[in-house]
């Protein structure tokens, strides 16, 4: 009848086509996994290199994707076309997130303030620890340095790979400086913030007239020349071996020890290690939310409008006569000055450093954080930062896996394997990163949210 | 002048290594305008591969042909690692085409990260590494205080690198898939409409970089004698610097870059100091990009609005 041309018969799965398309999967599969699966490795008593069989695991590993591949096939034929693809959050979320904004942001900041005490009621005083310093801090950090890293790249549009240099400028700026000379870490923060940001400018104004890959491929290198450095003139850094023995902070000049003058007998409380790391929790809270309001205060002003404005169309910018050298050059240093602040922060709280610490793989980690959390969104890279640092924390917890599989098992091994996969699988589900709408800073009448595909980065 | 030529014939094998990754950088910027930032890595892959594959096939032909079972071991690494680049593309990249400039970028230094831990998780973390091999040199100079000369070894990877770059530079100029790449990297929305296959034409070209980065694998190993998974990243930078020194998206550019980059590695090695190699590779890097940013053989690249 005619209803029946009109209303969409439900589709039947074609088994035949589903399985030929597991089948296909399966066979690329096995084709992956000779022989970089199938033959592992291992060195033997005499030091020779011997080959051990692992046929199971290649078999387990195409039967997954065999059957994966079946039940996605399958989803795929069944699926209404009409329908949107998979949603996690039902419609409108992010607009009453969005909405609401202040409320939340209110309400974050309090969960951040009483977090050491939540985390001590839970987890009592010496179980805390671990949660303050593994989780809190550390996670603290990289939201700051990917708070930084998004002026850079998701306000200024500048796509920079060696941002981890000037967060080892300010680590090795307050080590040497703090070992060497005696000064304190109050003195220092701002002035390894200010060293970095003049190493901010210094490398930024040679690439200034390259734009997209070009840039970031600079600036990878300027990260990686700065880290080479730091290996080879051993007799500034030490090279290798690092600097140990780095001052601690003190609490306006009272030492966490355990001596007279320290801050447990001097307010009258029993000794824990924990104060400093409560102390270091709020420093380094401060410190991102300092990055958070300067960037937002930033965006307001003419530099943060014509950052953005360089972000979408360089052309357009300079026939505007904005000047884009100067606005390129504020971006990367101020960019560079809370990478600064971060690094000296980090020396301070590590009592340790070395080259190790500023590979590039930090510098993509940062980068992740800033593109999956939604480039310009301070709230994306805080969520991206919660997900990709604790995350990755939190596979150092599940020793229950090991009872699965076996004693051997360590999930840390698959830490970064998991980042990785989980870099392209965000981009492939969300390209634009898990926050994609934005708040335009200029409006008329009304301020209405803009969809991310609306903007293009990277030209810059 | 003995000092000289050795490390001449050091830096044009060492050359001929980047120049072959290079090969897989050009090639992929010129068609999709994208830093495969993974490639490094795929060519850390296939030296792995490159390393299983010899183990066995020289257990099983015995140690005398080993020229013989290096060629096997070739012909394996060149398809198994295609096969994985085949893979990536489809994966990785294919469903971001079109998305925007950064997304594939950022999903190939994923897959970076991921090929990294990948090789680190199911090969263990230590230095991999195979008997010598192929040890003997020919004398070029007799010379009592500095004998050149030149290794078996050397000879190998030197012919074999030029005898692969005229097959692929006869693809690239003279099929009709070359035509099909060539066409692709000039207009890819022209392409399309007059009939050629881009999604395809663009696999391909993965492909071909694949090949071209697994010879380089075996390469490497053959020198070398041992590979470990952090081996992608340097070789993948200079390699990439090499692309943009001979101007990306050249083909004869990409191997000019890599010999000159060889060159100027061993270079200052032998007469400077060896700790500050892969300093002077990232410095070129800069200030050819700065300075020259379409490279010796390149095309400048014309800014439309």
């Amino acid at each position: 009848m005619a209803m029946d041309a009109t209303t969409p018969a439900k589709r039947q799965a074609d088994m035949m086509a589903a399985l030929k398309e597991a089948a296909f999967a399966g066979l690329i599969t096995l084709g992956l996994c000779i022989p970089i699966i199938s033959w592992g490795t291992r060195q033997n008593i005499e030091n020779q290199l011997v080959l051990d069989p692992r046929w199971d695991t290649v078999a387990w590993a195409v039967a997954i994707v065999f059957v994966g591949r079946f039940l996605m096939a399958l989803r795929q034929q069944t699926r209404d076309p009409n329908k949107p693809a998979v949603r996690l959050l039902p419609h409108g979320t992010i607009g009453f997130f969005q909405r609401h904004s202040g409320l939340f942001s209110l309400f974050g900041l309090g969960f951040l303030l009483v977090f050491p005490i939540i985390a001590i009621t839970l987890a009592g005083w010496g179980g805390a620890l671990k949660w303050i310093d593994n989780f809190g801090v550390q996670i603290l950090i990289y939201v700051m340095l990917g708070w930084g890293l998004n002026i850079v790249v998701g306000l200024a549009g500048l796509l920079d790979l060696g941002y981890v240099a000037f967060y080892a400028v300010g680590a090795y700026s307050y080590a040497l400086l703090a070992k060497n000379f005696g000064l304190s870490f109050w003195i220092l923060l701002p002035l390894s913030g200010i060293l970095a940001a003049f190493w901010g400018m210094l490398l930024g104004f040679p690439v200034l007239r390259l734009r997209g890959d070009y840039l970031a491929i600079v600036t990878l290198a300027f990260g990686e020349i700065i880290r080479l450095v730091l290996v080879n003139w051993t007799d500034f850094s030490n090279g290798y071996a690092g600097i140990s023995g780095i001052p601690r902070p003190t609490f306006f000049g009272i030492p966490f020890t355990a001596a007279d003058n320290g801050f447990a007998a001097v307010f009258g409380l029993e000794f824990t290690p924990l104060y400093r790391t409560i102390f270091l929790y709020y420093v380094i809270l401060c410190l991102a939310l300092l990055t958070a309001f300067v960037s937002l205060r930033l965006r307001r002003l003419p530099v943060g409008r014509a950052w953005e404005a360089l972000r979408e169309d360089e052309i357009a910018c300079r026939s505007l006569g904005i000047n884009t050298t100067n606005t390129k050059l504020t971006a990367f240093s101020l960019g560079a000055m809370f990478g600064g602040f971060a690094g000296s922060f980090f020396a301070a709280r590590q009592g340790f450093i070395s080259p190790e610490s500023f590979v590039f793989m930090e510098s993509a980690i940062i980068l992740a954080i800033v593109v999956l959390g939604g480039m310009g969104s301070l709230w994306g890279c805080a969520i991206a930062a919660t997900a990709m640092i604790g995350g990755t924390e939190l596979l150092r917890e599940l020793d229950f896996l090991k009872q699965v599989f076996g004693n051997d098992f360590d999930p840390t091994k698959y830490r970064m394997l998991i980042f990785g996969l989980a870099m392209v699988v965000i981009m492939i589900w969300k390209p634009r990163g898990l926050i994609s709408t934005r708040e335009p800073t200029a409006f008329l009448k009304e301020k209405k949210a803009i969809s991310a595909d609306m903007v293009q980065e990277g030209h810059g | 002048m003995e000092v000289f030529v050795q490390q001449l014939i050091n830096g044009l094998t060492l050359g001929s290594i980047y120049g072959l990754i290079a090969i897989g950088y050009t090639m992929v910027f010129g068609i999709i305008g994208m830093v495969n930032f993974a490639h490094g890595d795929v060519f850390m892959l296939s030296a792995f591969i490159a390393l299983i594959f010899f183990m066995l096939i020289s257990a099983w032909l015995g140690a005398g042909l080993i020229v013989l079972a290096l060629f096997f071991v070739l012909i394996l690494a060149m398809f198994f690692t295609s096969l994985w680049n085949w893979t990536i593309e489809r994966v990785a990249y294919r469903p971001l085409r079109g998305s925007f400039r950064l997304a594939p970028l950022i999903s190939a230094i994923g897959m970076s990260i991921f090929l990294m831990n990948f090789v680190q998780v199911v090969q263990g973390p230590r230095n991999k590494p195979i008997p010598p091999m192929l040890n003997k040199s020919i004398l070029l100079i007799d010379s009592a205080t500095y004998p050149v000369s030149i290794s078996y070894k050397q000879i190998i990877i030197i012919v074999s690198t030029v005898v692969l770059l005229a097959a692929f530079w006869f693809i690239v100029q003279k099929t009709s898939l070359g035509r099909a790449q060539r066409a692709c990297e000039q207009d890819r929305k022209m392409a399309s409409l007059l009939g050629i296959d881009v999604d395809r034409t663009i696999s391909i070209t993965f492909v071909m970089g694949a090949a071209l980065a697994a010879v380089a694998g075996v390469m490497y190993l053959v020198l070398y004698g041992v590979v470990s998974f952090h081996d992608g990243f340097v070789p993948g930078v200079k390699a990439f610097t090499a692309a943009v020194l001979g101007g990306i998206g050249s083909l004869p550019g990409a191997v000019l870059g890599g010999l000159l980059i060889g060159l100027i590695e061993v270079m200052w090695s032998a007469y400077f100091t060896i700790d500050y190699k892969d300093v002077a590779a990232f410095c070129i890097l800069a200030v050819v990009l700065v300075f020259m940013p379409s490279g010796i053989l390149g095309r400048p690249e014309v800014e439309k609005v």
